[in-house]
């Protein structure tokens, strides 16, 4: 599903540069679960953003879904990132002023699907994520939990091929956290392919797989065996 | 622009900001309004100093006498010096290619004219014909004086509307006689002047008459001519300065008075007057102009600088909706739509407010030199557009730059 070969990449700084990620090797199967882990400044977030698309690699090759890419301009990366990638942020990005549902829906709004198919199809991520009664909510209505529940339902809610979430538990306690790694591996077993950024052991371990990055490049990466969060109700 | 899923969206937005779409309506109705208001009392100014003269004929020339206070050639000051029937056929035969309409003036002064019980004093004026057009005159019932009246000495005279609401109230004026100084006169016709009550409140009668009947011999009070009409303003008043300081020298060498003594013959003439005011006009006009521009670019900036914050508050949310997919036109035309439909409804709302304004309160304005503030709603419309195209100019460069760079960067904004 996902392919990098030596991917390079560095932040200029005035004078400096700064070689972040320094030739990455890295494969990721379809319905794959990968913890990304690694100590501050190692570059995690980079490789998350650039596989992404949020951010370009310097050098090094990239292939999703059997499509290389390359030559990214900001129209190609949208349509590839509205079709192939869904997005869980550590500080949730919802759009403030809008209710949960209209946030679910948004990417459907850029796939220009109609409006009531979009706020069907947004109703019944929501469900998924068990917020179906607060979809009238704005995420400054919500709990923590809640709207990474919500920013989940509206990664999902364009069908991609790969969920990326970059310290999706970051800004959670550890209840809400394993709440939220409950959805996340529930999704997995339906077969989506999620890659998470990370660093808590705890959550790492609800993951198959564990990719440790330092100083740039891969020193451990080992398929793990998977710790169930235990069936606990929603809400 | 027809998408209606678009439309949906834009609405939203601007029903879910309401205070940022306030504030940017805000900005930009008060914007236009002030600049309507201003530029509708500029209107007015220039109206008003128009009125003023709408009274006579505007290219008019007069010339009166008084007493002499220079000695000249062995005659001593303190001569009353009076115009002739002479003088004026001398004149008007001098000057036959550049007077238009001429009359001398024969004045009664103490009129007292009397209808049935009804009296008042007013100016009684014995005149050619042609006098009715010198004083910008209009009948609003019967004729002026004609030249027949004149040969034939006719006992008939025209009344001003205030004499004729005076004497007559409301009844019919025509073919009645009015006692002057115990003379019966023939009413012939009713004028009305836009000098207003002043100059209606005035009797005229055929020179020829009023010299005979009220022993006037040949002498004149004064003499009205205006001039024949030039190319250009400038050449008009030229024209008419010219001409009545020609006609006061040639009276002046007549009757024997020093050039310089203007309280023995004067001669006035409303180009020269005219000419001021339109100068005045001119600057009155810049001025509001000059203030109307500095209220548009003000509300250019107001507009622009709100863009610009509002496309700065909103690069976290564009860097959201380019992460879950938008396109960058997208978003530029979505930041675009949804400041053109609030700059657009603002403006017209000014707009729409301040003409009513105007319009409501308008013609009721009528100090001196305010006459019916009102705005040219090409000039209006124009304004709205202009800060319409600049509150679109202002959001799309920062909306632009905001889609374009890396949506990780926009997701930093904080
Ligand atoms: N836009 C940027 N410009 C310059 N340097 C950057 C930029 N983004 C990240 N860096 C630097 O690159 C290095 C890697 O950053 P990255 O965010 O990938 O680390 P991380 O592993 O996600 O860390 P953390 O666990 O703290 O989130 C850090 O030293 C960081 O300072
Ligand atoms: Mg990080």
């Amino acid at each position: 599903m996902i392919e990098i070969t030596d991917l390079h990449k560095s932040y200029v700084m005035g004078t400096n540069t700064l070689h972040v990620l320094k030739g990455i090797d890295f494969t990721v199967n379809e319905g794959e679960l990968v913890a990304i882990m690694g100590s501050s400044g190692s570059g995690k977030s980079t490789l998350l953003n650039i596989l992404g698309m949020l951010d370009e690699a310097d050098q090094g090759t990239y292939t999703l879904d059997g499509t290389l890419i390359h030559n990214l301009n900001e129209k190609i990366a949208a349509r590839y990132r509205n079709k192939f990638l869904g997005f869980v942020f550590q500080s949730f990005n919802l759009i403030s002023y809008k209710n949960a549902l209209e946030n679910v829906a948004m990417p459907l709004y850029y796939q220009g699907v109609k409006r009531n198919e979009r706020n069907e199809k947004a109703m019944h991520y929501l469900e998924k994520v068990g917020l179906a009664e607060w979809a009238t909510h704005l995420p400054n209505e919500l709990s923590g939990g809640q709207k990474q529940r919500v920013a989940i339902a509206r990664a999902l809610a364009s069908e991609p091929k790969v969920l990326l979430a970059d310290e999706p538990t970051g800004a959670l306690d550890s209840t809400t956290s394993y709440e939220v790694m409950e959805i996340i591996q529930s999704i997995n077993d339906e077969g989506k392919t999620i890659l998470i950024v990370t660093h808590e052991d705890d959550i790492a371990h609800m993951c198959k797989r564990i990719v440790n990055l330092k100083d740039g490049i891969i020193i451990d990466d080992s398929i793990i065996s998977q710790v169930r969060v235990k069936a606990t109700s929603h809400v | 622009m027809f998408n209606i899923e678009r439309w949906q969206e834009i609405f939203e937005t601007i029903r879910k900001n309401k205070l940022r779409t306030f504030l940017t309506g805000l900005s930009v109705a008060s914007g236009i309004f002030i600049l309507v208001i201003l530029l509708g009392f500029g209107q007015g100014m220039t109206n008003g100093v128009a009125k003023e003269f709408e009274e006579d004929a505007a290219n008019r020339i007069v010339v009166w006498t008084g007493v002499t206070t220079v000695e000249h050639k062995g005659l001593n000051p303190g001569r009353f010096i009076e115009l002739r029937n002479e003088d004026y056929d001398l004149l008007i035969k001098k000057y036959e290619d550049d007077l238009e309409f001429k009359s001398s003036v024969y004045r009664i002064w103490s009129g007292v004219a009397t209808y049935k019980n009804e009296s008042g004093s007013y100016r009684v004026e014995g005149v050619y014909p042609d006098y009715q057009f010198i004083e910008n005159a209009s009948l609003t019932a019967g004729r002026f004086l004609n030249y027949d009246d004149h040969n034939g000495y006719e006992k008939v005279i025209v009344i001003g509307h205030k004499v004729y609401k005076d004497l007559f109230g409301n009844k019919e004026a025509i073919g009645e006689q009015v006692q002057i100084s115990g003379i019966n006169f023939k009413v012939i016709g009713v004028y009305s002047d836009p000098g207003g009550e002043r100059e209606e409140s005035r009797i005229f009668l055929p020179l020829s008459t009023s010299q005979r009947v009220f022993n006037g011999g040949n002498k004149v009070r004064n003499m009205g001519f205006t001039l024949r009409p030039q190319a250009t303003f400038q050449q008009a008043v030229q024209h008419s300065i010219a001409i009545s300081n020609e006609i006061e020298s040639f009276l002046k060498e007549r009757h024997i008075v020093a050039p310089e003594d203007d309280s023995a013959i004067d001669s006035w003439n409303s180009l020269e007057e005219a000419k001021r005011y339109y100068d005045l006009m001119d600057m009155i006009k810049l001025f509001f102009w000059v203030v109307g521009i500095c209220t548009i670019i003000a509300g250019v900036v107001g507009v622009s600088n709100i863009m610009l914050i509002i496309v700065k508050e909103r690069t976290k949310e564009i860097g959201i909706r380019k992460a879950i997919g938008a396109q960058p036109w997208s978003i530029i035309g979505m930041i675009l739509h949804e400041s053109i439909f609030v700059t657009a409804i603002a403006g017209f709302l000014g707009l729409i407010f301040s003409m009513a304004l105007l319009e409501v309160i308008g013609p009721n304005i009528e100090i001196d030199y305010i006459v019916n503030p009102s705005v040219n709603f090409n000039v209006a419309i124009t304004t709205v557009f202009v800060l319409i195209i600049a509150g679109a100019l202002a959001g799309f460069f920062p909306a632009w730059r905001a889609a374009r760079i890396k949506p990780i960067e926009a997701l930093r904004e904080e």
